[in-house]
């Protein structure tokens, strides 16, 4: 049987830390921002060098995925890996929603390693994925 | 513009660009962030070298 003393200090010690993790503006708009423009969640939390270092990583790995001819996906409800893939692409925010506006990504593949440029797209998409959820973790202050 | 780089080369880039997010967000210190970045970029291109070698000895 549970200690009742052990619980209400679990509980006090589990409200006490309730407030650090609480949800704030910058817990909403860092990882929004992050999505939408690579590494910008950091740089709005004056994290320079780490925001314009992961900005730099993503959009490089974006454009050469590009400039690769890789394929950039549709929205699909067809093949499992065509959804994947789509799910990916759609990690890179606004260079997703670029890509989409410039009618990028869509050249015939005319070399072998054009599905490099692929893989690079969709990489690139879960790099920022991992970068908003570090910016998240920089908001709530789970992280310095 | 087309871009054709080797297969070498395309997995280095790509080790160098992952590393960096890697570093910086699997790590709270600023030199965690480089040693880890430095420990993943030479796991990318360990495990380049190490499934050649693979695929080698499986070809022969």
């Amino acid at each position: 049987m549970a200690n009742p003393s052990t619980t209400k200090n679990s509980s006090i010690a589990t409200a006490s830390k309730a407030p650090e993790q609480s949800i704030s503006v910058m817990s909403v708009v860092a990882p929004a921002v992050g999505w939408l423009i690579p590494g910008a969640g950091h740089l709005v939390q004056k994290r320079w060098i780490r925001g314009l270092l992961l900005m730099a990583s993503i959009v490089i790995m974006f454009a050469l995925g590009l400039l690769m001819q890789g394929h950039v996906y549709q929205p699909n409800g067809g093949d499992i890996l065509d959804i994947l893939g789509f799910v990916g692409d759609f990690g890179a925010g606004g260079l997703y929603i670029l890509s989409q506006a410039m009618n990028w990504g869509h050249a015939i593949i005319s070399h072998a390693t054009a599905d490099y440029g692929t893989k690079y797209l969709i990489v690139a998409g879960l790099l920022n994925f991992i970068s908003v959820a570090d910016a998240y973790h920089i908001a709530i202050g789970k992280k310095p | 513009m087309t871009l054709a780089l080797s297969h070498f080369s395309s997995a280095l880039l790509f080790a160098v660009l992952a590393s960096v997010v890697f570093g910086i967000t699997q790590r709270n210190t600023s030199r965690d962030q480089i040693r880890y970045g430095l420990y993943c970029f030479a796991m990318f291109v360990g495990g380049v070298v190490v499934a050649g070698w693979v695929m080698w000895i499986l070809r022969r």
